[in-house]
Protein backbone atom coordinates (compact mmCIF):
# COMPACT_ATOMS: atom_id res chain seq x y z
CA UNK A 1 0.00 0.00 0.00
CA UNK A 2 1.45 3.39 -0.78
CA UNK A 3 0.06 6.73 -0.36
CA UNK A 4 -0.68 9.84 -2.87
CA UNK A 5 -0.74 13.72 -2.44
CA UNK A 6 -4.95 13.51 -2.73
CA UNK A 7 -4.49 10.79 0.64
CA UNK A 8 -2.55 13.24 2.16
CA UNK A 9 -5.03 15.88 1.60
CA UNK A 10 -7.70 13.95 2.88
CA UNK A 11 -6.07 12.90 5.75
CA UNK A 12 -4.76 16.40 6.51
CA UNK A 13 -8.17 17.53 6.66
CA UNK A 14 -9.27 15.10 9.25
CA UNK A 15 -6.64 16.31 11.47
CA UNK A 16 -7.70 19.99 11.16
CA UNK A 17 -3.95 20.66 9.43
CA UNK A 18 -3.65 23.10 6.88
CA UNK A 19 -0.75 22.18 4.66
CA UNK A 20 0.60 24.04 1.97
CA UNK A 21 1.51 22.33 -1.34
CA UNK A 22 5.41 21.96 -0.74
CA UNK A 23 4.45 20.40 2.86
CA UNK A 24 1.83 17.59 0.88
CA UNK A 25 4.73 16.42 -1.33
CA UNK A 26 7.16 16.16 2.06
CA UNK A 27 4.23 14.81 3.90
CA UNK A 28 3.61 11.91 1.22
CA UNK A 29 7.78 11.26 0.86
CA UNK A 30 7.74 11.02 4.89
CA UNK A 31 4.37 9.29 4.91
CA UNK A 32 5.28 6.62 2.62
CA UNK A 33 8.61 5.53 3.97
CA UNK A 34 7.14 5.48 7.23
CA UNK A 35 4.28 2.97 6.16
CA UNK A 36 6.66 0.84 4.01
CA UNK A 37 8.38 0.47 7.51
CA UNK A 38 5.25 -0.71 9.36
CA UNK A 39 4.13 -2.81 6.44
CA UNK A 40 6.29 -5.41 7.74
CA UNK A 41 3.71 -6.15 10.35
CA UNK A 42 1.70 -7.83 7.31
CA UNK A 43 3.76 -10.64 6.71
CA UNK A 44 2.97 -11.55 10.85
CA UNK A 45 0.50 -14.28 10.88
CA UNK A 46 -2.27 -12.91 13.61
CA UNK A 47 -5.05 -15.33 12.60
CA UNK A 48 -7.02 -15.69 16.05
CA UNK A 49 -4.70 -13.37 17.87
CA UNK A 50 -6.98 -11.02 19.68
CA UNK A 51 -5.53 -7.47 19.65
CA UNK A 52 -4.11 -5.84 23.01
CA UNK A 53 -5.13 -2.39 23.46
CA UNK A 54 -3.33 -1.57 26.72
CA UNK A 55 -0.40 -1.61 28.75
CA UNK A 56 -2.28 -2.57 31.79
CA UNK A 57 -2.05 -6.00 33.30
CA UNK A 58 -4.32 -8.30 32.55
CA UNK A 59 -7.20 -8.47 35.89
CA UNK A 60 -6.53 -5.38 36.80
CA UNK A 61 -8.59 -3.43 34.28
CA UNK A 62 -12.16 -2.79 35.88
CA UNK A 63 -14.07 -3.85 32.62
CA UNK A 64 -18.41 -3.52 32.16
CA UNK A 65 -18.58 -7.21 33.27
CA UNK A 66 -17.59 -6.16 36.71
CA UNK A 67 -20.25 -4.08 37.63
CA UNK A 68 -20.41 -0.54 38.00
CA UNK A 69 -18.07 0.85 41.03
CA UNK A 70 -19.24 2.40 44.04
CA UNK A 71 -20.46 5.97 43.83
CA UNK A 72 -17.75 8.58 45.20
CA UNK A 73 -18.28 12.30 46.50
CA UNK A 74 -16.31 14.27 43.70
CA UNK A 75 -15.14 17.44 45.07
CA UNK A 76 -15.87 20.13 42.37
CA UNK A 77 -12.62 21.17 40.50
CA UNK A 78 -11.26 24.15 42.40
CA UNK A 79 -10.70 26.67 39.73
CA UNK A 80 -12.33 26.97 36.95
CA UNK A 81 -12.12 30.74 36.02
CA UNK A 82 -8.32 29.41 35.56
CA UNK A 83 -9.47 26.55 33.30
CA UNK A 84 -11.54 29.65 30.82
CA UNK A 85 -8.80 31.61 31.42
CA UNK A 86 -6.37 29.47 29.16
CA UNK A 87 -8.25 29.94 26.27
CA UNK A 88 -6.78 32.81 24.23
CA UNK A 89 -10.28 34.31 23.59
CA UNK A 90 -12.61 34.71 26.12
CA UNK A 91 -15.74 37.42 27.53
CA UNK A 92 -17.12 37.70 30.87
CA UNK A 93 -16.20 34.15 31.85
CA UNK A 94 -17.51 32.58 28.81
CA UNK A 95 -15.47 30.77 26.25
CA UNK A 96 -15.55 32.68 22.66
CA UNK A 97 -15.91 30.21 19.32
CA UNK A 98 -16.76 31.58 16.04
CA UNK A 99 -20.32 30.64 14.87
CA UNK A 100 -20.33 26.96 14.19
CA UNK A 101 -22.96 27.50 11.44
CA UNK B 1 27.77 20.35 48.31
CA UNK B 2 29.60 18.24 45.58
CA UNK B 3 28.46 14.67 45.23
CA UNK B 4 25.28 14.56 47.34
CA UNK B 5 22.36 12.19 46.86
CA UNK B 6 18.79 12.79 48.49
CA UNK B 7 20.04 10.35 51.60
CA UNK B 8 23.36 13.00 52.13
CA UNK B 9 20.67 15.94 52.12
CA UNK B 10 17.97 14.66 54.05
CA UNK B 11 20.75 13.31 56.91
CA UNK B 12 22.68 17.18 56.02
CA UNK B 13 19.21 18.86 56.84
CA UNK B 14 18.57 16.94 60.13
CA UNK B 15 21.93 17.22 61.40
CA UNK B 16 21.88 20.99 60.44
CA UNK B 17 25.05 20.91 58.57
CA UNK B 18 23.18 22.79 56.09
CA UNK B 19 20.03 24.53 55.16
CA UNK B 20 17.50 23.71 52.39
CA UNK B 21 18.04 27.12 51.24
CA UNK B 22 22.18 26.61 50.59
CA UNK B 23 21.20 23.35 48.90
CA UNK B 24 18.66 25.02 46.17
CA UNK B 25 20.94 27.91 46.38
CA UNK B 26 23.72 25.59 45.11
CA UNK B 27 21.56 24.75 42.47
CA UNK B 28 20.10 27.62 41.45
CA UNK B 29 24.25 28.46 41.00
CA UNK B 30 24.95 25.91 39.13
CA UNK B 31 21.94 26.54 36.72
CA UNK B 32 23.29 30.34 36.13
CA UNK B 33 27.01 29.15 35.01
CA UNK B 34 25.64 26.48 32.81
CA UNK B 35 22.42 26.47 31.45
CA UNK B 36 23.14 28.92 28.43
CA UNK B 37 25.11 26.43 27.13
CA UNK B 38 23.37 23.23 27.91
CA UNK B 39 19.83 24.86 27.48
CA UNK B 40 18.25 22.02 30.03
CA UNK B 41 15.71 24.03 31.17
CA UNK B 42 12.91 26.39 29.65
CA UNK B 43 12.04 28.29 33.11
CA UNK B 44 14.00 28.31 36.07
CA UNK B 45 11.60 29.11 39.42
CA UNK B 46 14.51 31.19 41.25
CA UNK B 47 12.26 33.02 44.11
CA UNK B 48 10.34 30.45 44.25
CA UNK B 49 12.33 27.28 44.77
CA UNK B 50 14.21 29.68 47.41
CA UNK B 51 11.14 30.53 48.77
CA UNK B 52 9.66 26.32 49.29
CA UNK B 53 13.08 26.25 50.76
CA UNK B 54 13.22 28.20 53.27
CA UNK B 55 9.34 26.89 54.16
CA UNK B 56 11.34 23.44 54.11
CA UNK B 57 13.66 25.09 56.64
CA UNK B 58 11.24 26.61 58.79
CA UNK B 59 9.54 22.76 58.68
CA UNK B 60 11.92 20.89 59.68
CA UNK B 61 13.37 23.79 62.90
CA UNK B 62 9.87 22.75 63.94
CA UNK B 63 10.38 18.88 63.61
CA UNK B 64 7.26 19.02 61.16
CA UNK B 65 8.59 17.01 58.82
CA UNK B 66 10.57 14.13 58.47
CA UNK B 67 10.13 12.25 54.30
CA UNK B 68 12.98 10.57 52.37
CA UNK B 69 12.83 13.23 50.09
CA UNK B 70 12.39 16.63 51.94
CA UNK B 71 14.64 19.04 50.67
CA UNK B 72 15.01 17.28 47.56
CA UNK B 73 15.94 20.07 44.31
CA UNK B 74 14.22 18.96 41.01
CA UNK B 75 13.63 19.76 37.54
CA UNK B 76 10.43 19.29 36.00
CA UNK B 77 9.78 17.99 32.36
CA UNK B 78 8.21 20.69 30.70
CA UNK B 79 4.67 18.41 29.85
CA UNK B 80 4.27 18.09 33.52
CA UNK B 81 1.62 20.31 35.11
CA UNK B 82 2.68 22.91 37.97
CA UNK B 83 -0.18 25.35 38.62
CA UNK B 84 0.62 29.11 38.27
CA UNK B 85 3.69 28.21 35.93
CA UNK B 86 4.18 28.07 31.97
CA UNK B 87 3.75 24.58 30.67
CA UNK B 88 4.47 24.54 27.05
CA UNK B 89 5.31 20.59 26.26
CA UNK B 90 7.66 22.28 24.00
CA UNK B 91 5.58 23.77 21.44
CA UNK B 92 4.26 27.02 19.94
CA UNK B 93 1.06 25.93 20.34
CA UNK B 94 0.99 25.57 24.16
CA UNK B 95 3.85 28.90 24.63
CA UNK B 96 1.42 30.94 26.72
CA UNK B 97 -0.48 28.27 28.64
CA UNK B 98 -0.17 28.90 32.33
CA UNK B 99 -1.24 25.55 34.00
CA UNK B 100 -4.81 25.64 36.25
CA UNK B 101 -3.69 22.56 38.06
CA UNK B 102 -0.77 20.23 39.35
CA UNK B 103 0.19 17.02 38.17
CA UNK B 104 -0.40 14.15 40.89
CA UNK B 105 3.18 13.51 41.17
CA UNK B 106 3.95 17.28 41.80
CA UNK B 107 1.41 17.42 44.27
CA UNK B 108 2.63 14.29 46.08
CA UNK B 109 6.31 15.55 46.06
CA UNK B 110 5.53 18.74 47.26
CA UNK B 111 3.30 17.33 50.25
CA UNK B 112 6.83 15.60 50.65
CA UNK B 113 9.48 18.19 51.03
CA UNK B 114 10.76 18.58 47.66
CA UNK B 115 11.48 21.57 46.10
CA UNK B 116 11.39 22.10 42.68
CA UNK B 117 14.28 24.35 40.56
CA UNK B 118 12.27 24.59 37.08
CA UNK B 119 10.79 23.11 34.09
CA UNK B 120 12.90 21.10 31.27
CA UNK B 121 12.78 20.77 27.83
CA UNK B 122 11.99 18.09 25.59
CA UNK B 123 11.11 17.19 22.47
CA UNK B 124 7.46 18.97 21.20
CA UNK B 125 5.04 16.48 22.90
CA UNK B 126 7.47 14.10 24.67
CA UNK B 127 8.06 13.37 20.66
CA UNK B 128 11.69 12.75 19.22
CA UNK B 129 14.55 11.08 20.54
CA UNK B 130 16.93 14.26 20.34
CA UNK B 131 15.36 17.46 21.92
CA UNK B 132 15.71 18.90 18.82
CA UNK B 133 12.29 18.97 18.46
CA UNK B 134 11.49 22.04 20.71
CA UNK B 135 10.12 24.62 19.90
CA UNK B 136 12.61 26.22 22.08
CA UNK B 137 15.96 25.21 20.53
CA UNK B 138 17.96 22.26 21.31
CA UNK B 139 19.57 20.84 24.63
CA UNK B 140 23.12 20.16 24.01
CA UNK B 141 24.85 16.93 25.69
CA UNK B 142 26.87 17.52 28.81
CA UNK B 143 29.69 15.33 27.52
CA UNK B 144 29.93 16.63 24.40
CA UNK B 145 28.25 19.78 23.38
CA UNK B 146 27.83 18.91 19.81
CA UNK B 147 25.96 15.77 20.46
CA UNK B 148 22.38 15.78 21.75
CA UNK B 149 20.87 14.13 25.15
CA UNK B 150 18.85 12.34 23.66
CA UNK B 151 14.91 12.45 24.00
CA UNK B 152 12.51 13.22 24.89
CA UNK B 153 13.31 13.43 28.40
CA UNK B 154 16.97 16.01 27.36
CA UNK B 155 16.27 18.56 29.65
CA UNK B 156 16.10 16.36 32.58
CA UNK B 157 18.89 14.02 31.85
CA UNK B 158 20.79 17.03 31.21
CA UNK B 159 20.04 18.74 34.03
CA UNK B 160 20.74 16.05 36.22
CA UNK B 161 24.01 14.90 34.19
CA UNK B 162 25.76 18.46 34.35
CA UNK B 163 24.49 19.40 38.66
CA UNK B 164 21.98 21.62 37.30
CA UNK B 165 19.51 19.17 39.38
CA UNK B 166 19.77 16.46 42.13
CA UNK B 167 17.08 14.39 40.21
CA UNK B 168 13.77 15.41 37.47
CA UNK B 169 11.08 13.88 36.19
CA UNK B 170 10.54 12.69 32.65
CA UNK B 171 7.98 10.75 30.87
CA UNK B 172 8.62 7.65 28.59
CA UNK B 173 6.46 6.26 26.50
CA UNK B 174 8.95 4.56 23.90
CA UNK B 175 12.23 5.02 26.47
CA UNK B 176 11.84 8.81 26.38
CA UNK B 177 13.18 8.46 30.15
CA UNK B 178 15.74 5.44 29.38
CA UNK B 179 17.25 6.60 26.18
CA UNK B 180 17.89 10.10 27.19
CA UNK B 181 19.73 8.84 30.68
CA UNK B 182 21.69 6.48 28.70
CA UNK B 183 22.92 9.28 26.48
CA UNK B 184 23.65 11.68 29.56
CA UNK B 185 25.11 8.76 31.77
CA UNK B 186 22.51 8.79 34.49
CA UNK B 187 19.89 6.39 36.20
CA UNK B 188 16.68 7.07 34.53
CA UNK B 189 13.78 4.35 35.45
CA UNK B 190 10.57 3.87 33.39
CA UNK B 191 7.78 2.14 36.07
CA UNK B 192 4.95 -0.27 35.24
CA UNK B 193 2.28 1.08 33.19
CA UNK B 194 -0.36 2.03 35.96
CA UNK B 195 2.19 2.58 38.74
CA UNK B 196 2.76 6.26 38.80
CA UNK B 197 -0.50 8.81 38.13
CA UNK B 198 -0.25 10.47 34.89
CA UNK B 199 -2.97 13.16 35.76
CA UNK B 200 -1.43 16.23 34.81
CA UNK B 201 0.93 14.80 32.36
CA UNK B 202 0.43 15.95 28.55
CA UNK B 203 -1.03 13.14 27.11
CA UNK B 204 0.82 11.70 24.06
CA UNK B 205 -0.14 8.24 23.66
CA UNK B 206 -1.87 6.92 26.54
CA UNK B 207 -1.65 3.25 26.97
CA UNK B 208 1.95 3.75 26.71
CA UNK B 209 3.22 6.96 28.66
CA UNK B 210 4.67 6.75 32.24
CA UNK B 211 6.18 8.57 34.68
CA UNK B 212 9.39 8.44 36.39
CA UNK B 213 12.45 9.95 37.93
CA UNK B 214 15.50 10.34 36.16
CA UNK B 215 19.00 10.59 38.93
CA UNK B 216 22.70 9.94 39.57
CA UNK B 217 21.98 6.94 41.41
CA UNK B 218 19.72 3.70 41.59
CA UNK B 219 19.15 4.65 45.36
CA UNK B 220 17.89 7.82 44.25
CA UNK B 221 15.50 6.67 41.92
CA UNK B 222 14.15 4.20 44.26
CA UNK B 223 13.47 7.28 46.67
CA UNK B 224 11.69 8.87 44.28
CA UNK B 225 9.73 6.50 42.98
CA UNK B 226 8.67 5.44 46.38
CA UNK B 227 7.85 8.95 46.67
CA UNK B 228 5.44 9.29 43.52
CA UNK B 229 3.79 5.72 42.88
CA UNK B 230 0.48 4.45 43.80
CA UNK B 231 -3.00 4.60 42.52
CA UNK B 232 -4.69 8.21 42.11
CA UNK B 233 -8.69 8.62 42.02
CA UNK B 234 -7.77 10.90 38.67
CA UNK B 235 -6.03 8.02 36.73
CA UNK B 236 -8.11 4.94 36.55
CA UNK B 237 -4.98 3.01 35.33
CA UNK B 238 -3.13 3.33 38.63
CA UNK B 239 -3.02 0.40 41.31
CA UNK B 240 -2.35 0.33 45.20
CA UNK B 241 1.27 -1.20 45.23
CA UNK B 242 3.10 -2.20 47.96
CA UNK B 243 6.36 -0.06 49.56
CA UNK B 244 9.77 -1.56 48.70
CA UNK B 245 12.80 -1.53 50.22
CA UNK B 246 16.29 -2.15 48.19
CA UNK B 247 18.08 -5.31 49.05
CA UNK B 248 21.39 -4.36 49.96
CA UNK B 249 23.02 -7.71 50.50
CA UNK B 250 25.81 -7.29 48.06
CA UNK B 251 25.12 -10.25 46.04
CA UNK B 252 22.87 -11.16 42.56
CA UNK B 253 22.96 -15.23 44.31
CA UNK B 254 20.15 -16.78 42.88
CA UNK B 255 19.14 -13.97 40.27
CA UNK B 256 18.26 -15.71 37.06
CA UNK B 257 19.01 -12.71 34.56
CA UNK B 258 18.24 -13.43 30.65
CA UNK B 259 20.23 -12.05 27.90
CA UNK B 260 18.35 -11.51 24.25
CA UNK B 261 19.67 -12.60 21.48
CA UNK B 262 17.86 -10.38 19.20
CA UNK B 263 19.05 -6.89 20.87
CA UNK B 264 23.05 -7.71 19.72
CA UNK B 265 22.02 -8.10 16.23
CA UNK B 266 22.85 -5.55 13.28
CA UNK B 267 22.55 -1.61 14.31
CA UNK B 268 24.76 -2.29 17.63
CA UNK B 269 27.67 -0.38 17.42
CA UNK B 270 30.69 -2.80 18.36
CA UNK B 271 32.48 -0.98 20.93
CA UNK B 272 28.67 -0.28 23.27
CA UNK B 273 28.00 -4.16 22.55
CA UNK B 274 31.49 -4.85 24.09
CA UNK B 275 30.27 -2.58 27.17
CA UNK B 276 27.31 -4.15 27.75
CA UNK B 277 29.00 -7.64 27.54
CA UNK B 278 31.54 -6.77 30.25
CA UNK B 279 28.65 -5.38 32.40
CA UNK B 280 26.57 -8.53 31.70
CA UNK B 281 29.99 -11.04 32.81
CA UNK B 282 30.15 -8.24 35.84
CA UNK B 283 26.49 -9.57 36.89
CA UNK B 284 27.89 -13.12 36.39
CA UNK B 285 30.71 -12.18 39.07
CA UNK B 286 28.23 -10.95 41.79
CA UNK B 287 26.43 -14.57 41.56
CA UNK B 288 23.66 -14.27 38.98
CA UNK B 289 22.95 -17.11 36.42
CA UNK B 290 22.83 -15.68 33.06
CA UNK B 291 21.19 -17.36 30.30
CA UNK B 292 20.87 -16.59 26.28
CA UNK B 293 16.91 -15.73 25.71
CA UNK B 294 15.16 -15.34 22.36
CA UNK B 295 12.09 -12.31 22.35
CA UNK B 296 10.83 -13.70 19.05
CA UNK B 297 9.16 -10.74 17.77
CA UNK B 298 11.51 -7.64 19.00
CA UNK B 299 12.10 -6.85 15.98
CA UNK B 300 8.43 -5.87 15.10
CA UNK B 301 8.06 -3.75 18.06
CA UNK B 302 9.38 -0.37 16.07
CA UNK B 303 6.64 -0.72 13.67
CA UNK B 304 3.83 -1.83 16.06
CA UNK B 305 4.96 1.13 18.10
CA UNK B 306 4.56 3.63 14.64
CA UNK B 307 0.96 2.21 14.41
CA UNK B 308 -0.12 2.51 17.97
CA UNK B 309 1.36 5.62 19.38
CA UNK B 310 0.60 7.55 16.52
CA UNK B 311 -3.09 6.65 16.75
CA UNK B 312 -3.31 7.74 20.06
CA UNK B 313 -1.26 10.65 19.56
CA UNK B 314 -3.77 11.86 16.69
CA UNK B 315 -6.78 11.68 19.26
CA UNK B 316 -4.72 13.01 22.48
CA UNK B 317 -3.64 16.03 20.27
CA UNK B 318 -7.40 16.97 18.94
CA UNK B 319 -7.82 19.10 22.09
CA UNK B 320 -5.10 21.58 20.84
CA UNK B 321 -7.51 23.32 18.04
CA UNK B 322 -7.12 27.29 19.14
CA UNK B 323 -9.77 27.25 21.28
CA UNK B 324 -9.23 26.23 24.63
CA UNK B 325 -5.19 26.76 25.06
CA UNK B 326 -2.79 28.84 24.59
CA UNK B 327 -1.81 29.91 21.31
CA UNK B 328 -4.57 30.60 18.20
CA UNK B 329 -4.43 32.12 14.81
CA UNK B 330 -8.00 33.61 15.91
CA UNK B 331 -5.93 35.95 18.42
CA UNK B 332 -3.81 37.24 15.34
CA UNK B 333 -6.85 38.00 13.22
CA UNK B 334 -5.41 41.19 11.83
CA UNK B 335 -2.33 40.81 12.12
CA UNK B 336 0.28 40.63 9.59
CA UNK B 337 1.47 36.83 9.30
CA UNK B 338 1.97 33.72 6.28
CA UNK B 339 -1.02 32.08 7.25
CA UNK B 340 -4.49 34.27 5.76
CA UNK B 341 -6.92 34.61 8.53
CA UNK B 342 -9.33 32.40 9.63
CA UNK B 343 -12.76 33.08 8.32
CA UNK B 344 -14.78 29.93 10.49
CA UNK B 345 -14.16 27.60 13.15
CA UNK B 346 -12.84 25.15 10.68
CA UNK B 347 -10.29 27.36 9.91
CA UNK B 348 -9.47 28.47 13.02
CA UNK B 349 -8.71 25.07 14.05
CA UNK B 350 -6.68 24.48 10.70
CA UNK B 351 -4.64 27.42 10.64
CA UNK B 352 -3.89 26.90 14.30
CA UNK B 353 -2.14 23.77 14.44
CA UNK B 354 -0.68 24.74 10.79
CA UNK B 355 1.14 27.63 12.51
CA UNK B 356 0.92 25.75 16.38
CA UNK B 357 2.57 22.46 15.50
CA UNK B 358 6.04 21.36 14.09
CA UNK B 359 6.45 19.18 10.99
CA UNK B 360 7.47 15.58 13.47
CA UNK B 361 3.86 16.76 15.07
CA UNK B 362 2.01 16.58 11.94
CA UNK B 363 3.59 13.51 10.65
CA UNK B 364 3.00 11.55 13.58
CA UNK B 365 -0.28 12.85 13.93
CA UNK B 366 -1.51 12.24 10.34
CA UNK B 367 0.11 8.73 10.23
CA UNK B 368 -2.13 8.09 13.42
CA UNK B 369 -5.50 9.66 11.23
CA UNK B 370 -4.81 7.56 8.77
CA UNK B 371 -3.99 4.30 10.81
CA UNK B 372 -7.49 4.76 12.42
CA UNK B 373 -9.63 6.29 8.99
CA UNK B 374 -12.15 3.90 7.24
CA UNK B 375 -10.68 0.99 5.17
CA UNK B 376 -7.15 0.92 6.71
CA UNK B 377 -8.32 0.44 10.32
CA UNK B 378 -7.71 -3.70 9.95
CA UNK B 379 -4.94 -3.43 8.09
CA UNK B 380 -2.78 -1.17 10.08
CA UNK B 381 -4.14 -0.24 13.93
CA UNK B 382 -5.75 -3.66 14.18
CA UNK B 383 -2.90 -5.44 13.37
CA UNK B 384 -0.64 -3.25 15.23
CA UNK B 385 -2.51 -4.28 18.35
CA UNK B 386 -2.39 -7.86 17.53
CA UNK B 387 0.91 -8.21 17.21
CA UNK B 388 1.49 -6.10 20.51
CA UNK B 389 0.10 -8.88 22.19
CA UNK B 390 3.13 -11.26 20.27
CA UNK B 391 5.18 -9.06 21.81
CA UNK B 392 3.68 -9.12 25.22
CA UNK B 393 3.60 -13.09 24.97
CA UNK B 394 7.12 -12.90 24.21
CA UNK B 395 7.95 -11.23 27.90
CA UNK B 396 5.70 -13.75 29.46
CA UNK B 397 6.90 -16.41 28.20
CA UNK B 398 10.90 -15.22 28.67
CA UNK B 399 9.88 -14.20 32.64
CA UNK B 400 8.60 -17.62 33.03
CA UNK B 401 12.77 -18.46 33.15
CA UNK B 402 14.06 -15.55 34.06
CA UNK B 403 13.63 -12.82 37.17
CA UNK B 404 14.99 -9.56 34.77
CA UNK B 405 15.99 -9.40 31.15
CA UNK B 406 19.23 -7.05 30.27
CA UNK B 407 20.38 -5.67 27.09
CA UNK B 408 21.98 -2.45 25.90
CA UNK B 409 19.37 0.66 26.26
CA UNK B 410 20.52 2.33 23.22
CA UNK B 411 22.43 0.78 20.08
CA UNK B 412 25.07 3.78 20.00
CA UNK B 413 26.17 6.35 22.36
CA UNK B 414 24.58 10.25 22.05
CA UNK B 415 25.06 11.35 18.11
CA UNK B 416 25.54 14.78 16.92
CA UNK B 417 23.43 17.58 16.82
CA UNK B 418 21.27 17.34 13.29
CA UNK B 419 22.86 13.87 12.49
CA UNK B 420 19.29 12.35 12.15
CA UNK B 421 16.85 15.50 12.15
CA UNK B 422 16.50 14.93 8.18
CA UNK B 423 15.15 11.34 7.99
CA UNK B 424 12.32 10.19 10.45
CA UNK B 425 12.97 6.70 10.55
CA UNK B 426 16.31 6.96 11.04
CA UNK B 427 15.36 9.01 14.28
CA UNK B 428 13.18 6.29 15.16
CA UNK B 429 15.77 3.58 15.23
CA UNK B 430 17.18 5.17 18.45
CA UNK B 431 14.26 4.00 20.66
CA UNK B 432 14.97 0.02 18.85
CA UNK B 433 15.31 -1.73 22.37
CA UNK B 434 12.86 0.82 24.52
CA UNK B 435 9.37 0.18 22.92
CA UNK B 436 8.63 -3.20 23.31
CA UNK B 437 8.86 -2.51 27.16
CA UNK B 438 6.24 0.18 26.90
CA UNK B 439 3.85 -1.82 24.54
CA UNK B 440 4.07 -4.64 26.86
CA UNK B 441 3.28 -2.40 30.51
CA UNK B 442 6.50 -3.86 32.14
CA UNK B 443 9.36 -1.76 33.79
CA UNK B 444 12.55 -0.82 32.97
CA UNK B 445 15.41 1.22 33.76
CA UNK B 446 18.96 2.12 32.47
CA UNK B 447 21.70 2.68 34.37
CA UNK B 448 25.54 3.71 33.24
CA UNK B 449 28.18 0.68 32.60
CA UNK B 450 30.89 2.32 31.07
CA UNK B 451 32.03 4.50 28.21
CA UNK B 452 32.65 4.69 24.33
CA UNK B 453 35.24 7.37 22.56
CA UNK B 454 33.94 9.32 19.54
CA UNK B 455 36.02 12.04 18.50
CA UNK B 456 38.23 12.21 21.40
CA UNK B 457 35.11 12.05 24.18
CA UNK B 458 34.26 9.42 26.76
CA UNK B 459 30.32 9.49 26.30
CA UNK B 460 28.21 7.00 28.50
CA UNK B 461 26.92 3.73 27.63
CA UNK B 462 23.46 2.46 29.09
CA UNK B 463 22.66 -0.67 30.19
CA UNK B 464 19.21 -1.44 30.42
CA UNK B 465 17.35 -3.46 33.19
CA UNK B 466 13.69 -5.00 32.10
CA UNK B 467 11.73 -6.61 35.04
CA UNK B 468 7.89 -8.25 35.57
CA UNK B 469 4.90 -6.45 35.68
CA UNK B 470 5.24 -4.51 38.99
CA UNK B 471 8.13 -5.94 40.25
CA UNK B 472 10.44 -2.84 40.33
CA UNK B 473 11.60 -3.92 43.09
CA UNK B 474 14.16 -6.48 41.37
CA UNK B 475 15.38 -4.37 38.58
CA UNK B 476 16.40 -1.45 40.71
CA UNK B 477 17.99 -4.04 43.70
CA UNK B 478 19.88 -5.69 41.25
CA UNK B 479 20.94 -2.12 39.32
CA UNK B 480 21.58 -1.35 42.90
CA UNK B 481 24.35 -4.06 43.38
CA UNK B 482 25.70 -3.63 39.85
CA UNK B 483 26.19 0.05 40.67
CA UNK B 484 28.20 -0.61 44.25
CA UNK B 485 30.06 -3.30 42.39
CA UNK B 486 31.61 -0.90 40.01
CA UNK B 487 32.77 1.42 42.67
CA UNK B 488 34.23 -1.32 44.72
Amino acid sequence: MSINAKDVKHIAKLARIELTEGEVEKFEKDLDGILDFVNQLSEVDTSGILPLAGGLKEGLLITLEDGSREDEEIAPFGSPAELVDAAPKKDKGWIEVPSVF
Amino acid sequence: MENLTITKIVSGLKAKKFSCREVVSHYLKNIKGKNEEIRAYLDVFEEEALRQADGIDEKIGAEEIDTTVMGMPIAVKDNILIRGTKTTAGSKILEPYIASYSATVIEKLKHAGAVFLGKTNLDEFAMGSSTENSAFGPTRNPYDLGRVPGGSSGGSAAAVAADLALAALGSDTGGSIRQPASFCGVVGLKPTYGGVSRHGLIAMASSLDQIGPITKTVEDASLLFEAIRGRDRYDATTVETKPFVLDRRGSLRGLKVGVPKEYFGEGLEGDVGARIHQAIAELTRLGAEVQEISLPHARLALPVYYLVMPAEVSANLARFDGIRYGFSIADRCGHSQSRTDAENLYEVYAKTRADGFSAEVKRRIMLGTYALSAGYYDAYYNKAQQVRRLIQEDFKSAFRTVDIIVGPTSPTPAFRLGERTANPLQMYLADIYTVAVNLAGIPALSLPCGTVEREEKNLPVGLQFIGKWFDETTILSAAYTFEQGRKS
